[in-house]
């Protein structure tokens, strides 16, 4: 059943164009929600009775952290269908998705960074949220290297879905065991890089920043989608074609 | 053709692998001399101060039993994969999963047992607290097995990649991480004369999981690697 | 199995194949090996694969034997899925790549040994098969002792102890001298009489009759 909505695009010819098709709208959309938010975020929203304006990094940071662990769950998702359905193209989605998630939990670990200075005065605190970003990184960073070590794409694709997987499997009792072992040698010297409660004013832009993100990371993953595809396939007609016909169109 | 039982295989595989280690101790010697001088290496960065020592004694057994693994692992598949036994296995009708289990059992006879024995001994050295010994092996116990299992995974990616050795340690050491941090905590918790019940009910949980799960990704990164 | 196409293959497609491929493709790299490829081999058959350097010979055989998968197509062994049936599939193979599988720390009797029980055969007649491929005396000598030549010696062995019904093999002369290769090839034909077949490459011309060998050519190309 599924097998039969999917299978149109388990054509890689069609799924170049179809991504092709989507990528302007997603980047246009991730424009407008996030010109819109963080405009909103930065220059209209309240901030924070504590902590003041050092808060507004909130609307950076925490969509950031969402979306890198998401990414990462999006990936392990491809991963399976490759590994379960024989779904070529899921590799490619799965190997676009890496270094996106990776960016992203860069972003987080340097923008948490950056909010810890001011409120502990010190750029790193074991904190658990920050530890578990950090481990998911070199998760990334390991399905990435894995993905690099191979010559053949289509052996890499499988390898590092595999990595994924087990990661996957991973994630929730390493993020489990930081948390553990960050309140058990918590002294009295730090609170937690908490989220304060989010009162409506608050939400609203944080809402909209987060869709921005969002769409921003759609448009990334449908842009290295579509080279990974090209890179899969280079031998394949349809792709000399495409890439004759761009030749020509930049000749004239 | 006569089936060979499970067992029968299963008892093939470790008695090789065994053999094959008898034949060329230094596979068994070297990591475990590695374990030794890393923690002593300890003392001569820190100090020699004992309250300090024995307050990171479990810390520093434990992430040195973590590197001493990690450095054993490559015995695990990469010469059966030049040799091109590896393949043979992969092709006998024996199911992959029992092949797979008996070379990670192998692999934890010749480096994790190894490490259990001789960690009392340096736990001397680093002054640990009296109370954790009981916590320090039980924990080693039932930690290795999972240090084998889920770096046979690691293994069986990288083993048809050239320079594979620190790749593997990129992959497998996060991997780690949640066994280093209950295990080191109950050591500290017994320290503290207390129950550490949890921490080792929760190492067992993860090494049944590892049981059972690494071995399936073993197999399928084994079939990718040999492809 | 409804795409049968002749053009790289021979023969004609056959209701009691043993191991048969369909629309089998295969790429390495960028570059595209083989495709639309269709197998049959029935029992009785001695099939040389050949073609120049690079052309996908092995890579045939590591498909054929269900150690790599095909970038598309699908490998039956009696009609079935070797995928699905790996097990069964795996009891009637033989498969010696350009590996021999034999470690350096273990004597030549114990390699034999091993190699025999791993596939479920009697392993106490390891010495007398070791006479067979001219090992006698060497027995207890590790391996780390003995010659390229001798380890695919005792890799070879395996044939002559050997139930399955199908043998892929891959350069299985390369260092066997002529002797050898001729015992082999007796060895392949008294096999196929018996119901088995025999799939494999060799840089050699087999002496055998020609109209036992049937032919699969592989054709070397640029993209």
């Amino acid at each position: 059943m599924m097998w039969k909505w999917l299978h149109p695009y388990a054509n890689p010819e069609i799924s170049y164009h179809f991504a092709g098709k989507i990528l302007p709208w997603c980047a246009r959309l991730a424009f407008v929600f996030l010109a819109i938010g963080i405009t909103w975020a930065l220059l209209f929203a309240p901030a924070d009775y504590q902590q003041g304006d050092t808060f507004r990094i909130f609307y950076l940071h925490v969509p950031a952290a969402m979306l890198s662990m998401g990414i990462y769950l999006g990936m392990a998702i491809a991963a399976l269908s490759s590994l379960v359905w024989q779904l070529r193209l899921a590799d490619a989605t799965a190997a676009a998705m890496a270094p996106i998630g990776a960016t992203f939990t860069f972003i987080a670990l340097i923008t948490g960074a950056a909010w810890g200075k001011p409120m502990w005065g010190t750029w790193w605190i074991w904190d658990a949220r920050l530890t578990s970003e950090l481990i998911l990184l070199f998760l990334y960073l390991g399905v990435i290297a894995l993905h690099n070590a191979f010559e053949d794409k289509n052996l890499a694709g499988k390898a590092a879905g595999i990595l994924a997987l087990v990661g996957v499997i991973n994630l929730p009792i390493i993020k489990y065991s930081v948390e553990w072992w960050n309140t058990l040698h918590q002294g009295a010297t730090v609170s937690k890089l908490g989220q304060p409660s989010m009162t409506a004013d608050m939400f609203w832009p944080f809402l909209v920043c987060f869709i921005g993100f969002a769409f921003l990371v759609t448009a990334l993953i449908c842009l290295r989608f579509r080279s990974e595809i090209l890179n899969r396939n280079s031998m394949r007609p349809w792709v000399r074609e495409l890439v004759a016909t761009e030749e020509k169109a930049h000749a004239v | 053709m006569t089936q060979v039982s499970y067992r029968a295989a299963f008892g093939l595989i470790v008695k090789r692998d065994l053999m094959i280690a008898f034949r060329h101790r230094d596979d068994i010697i070297n990591p475990l001399l590695f374990f030794v001088i890393v923690v002593t290496l300890f003392p001569l960065g820190v100090g020699p101060e004992s309250t300090t020592l024995s307050r990171i004694a479990p810390g520093i057994i434990w992430v040195a039993a973590l590197l001493a693994t990690l450095l054993s692992l490559d015995r695990l598949f990469k010469s059966d994969y030049a040799d091109g036994s590896l393949e043979q296995m992969l092709l006998s009708p024996q199911p992959i999963f029992i092949l797979v289990l008996a070379k990670i059992v192998a692999h934890w006879l010749l480096t994790g047992l190894p490490l259990i024995l001789i960690a009392p001994l340096l736990a001397v050295l680093l002054h640990l607290n009296e109370h954790s010994y009981g916590a320090l092996m039980l924990t080693l116990l039932l930690g290795t097995p999972v240090l084998s299992l889920l770096g046979a995974i690691g293994v069986a990616l990288t083993v048809g990649i050239k320079k594979g050795g620190v790749l593997l340690s990129l992959l497998v050491l996060p991997l780690y991480i949640p066994v280093l941090i209950f295990a080191t905590s109950a050591i500290d918790t017994a320290a503290m004369n207390l129950p550490y019940n949890g921490q080792l009910a929760i190492i067992a949980a993860i090494f049944f999981a590892s049981l059972t799960l690494a071995p399936f990704a073993v197999s399928a990164a084994l079939k990718v690697s040999t492809n | 199995m409804s795409r049968l196409h002749s053009e790289n293959t021979a023969f004609t497609p056959n209701t009691n194949s043993l191991l048969s491929a369909s629309n089998l493709a295969c790429i390495r790299g960028d570059r595209l090996l083989f495709e639309t490829l269709d197998i049959n081999i029935a029992a009785g058959d001695i099939v040389q694969v050949e073609g120049p350097n690079g052309a996908g010979k092995t890579s045939l055989l590591r498909i054929l034997s269900g150690l790599s998968q095909p970038y598309d197509g699908q490998v039956y062994f009696q009609d079935k899925r070797i995928t699905q049936h790996r097990e069964t599939f795996h009891q009637d193979l033989l498969y010696l790549g350009h590996l021999p599988g034999v470690k350096d720390e273990m004597t030549a009797q114990e390699n034999l040994e091993f190699n025999l029980a791993l596939h479920g055969l009697n392993s106490a007649t390891a010495e007398a098969t070791l006479a067979e491929v001219n090992l006698l005396g060497f027995e207890d000598a590790l391996a780390a002792h003995l010659s390229a030549g001798q380890h695919r010696r005792i890799s070879l062995a395996r044939l002559w102890q050997s139930q399955a019904k199908i043998w892929i093999l891959d350069e299985p002369f390369t260092a066997i001298d002529k002797l050898g290769v001729e015992k082999l090839e007796q060895l392949f034909l008294q096999h196929a009489d018996n119901g088995g077949c025999v799939i494999l490459t060799t840089h050699q011309d087999l002496s055998l009759p020609a109209e036992r060998v049937k032919k699969v050519t592989l054709a070397y190309r640029f993209y």
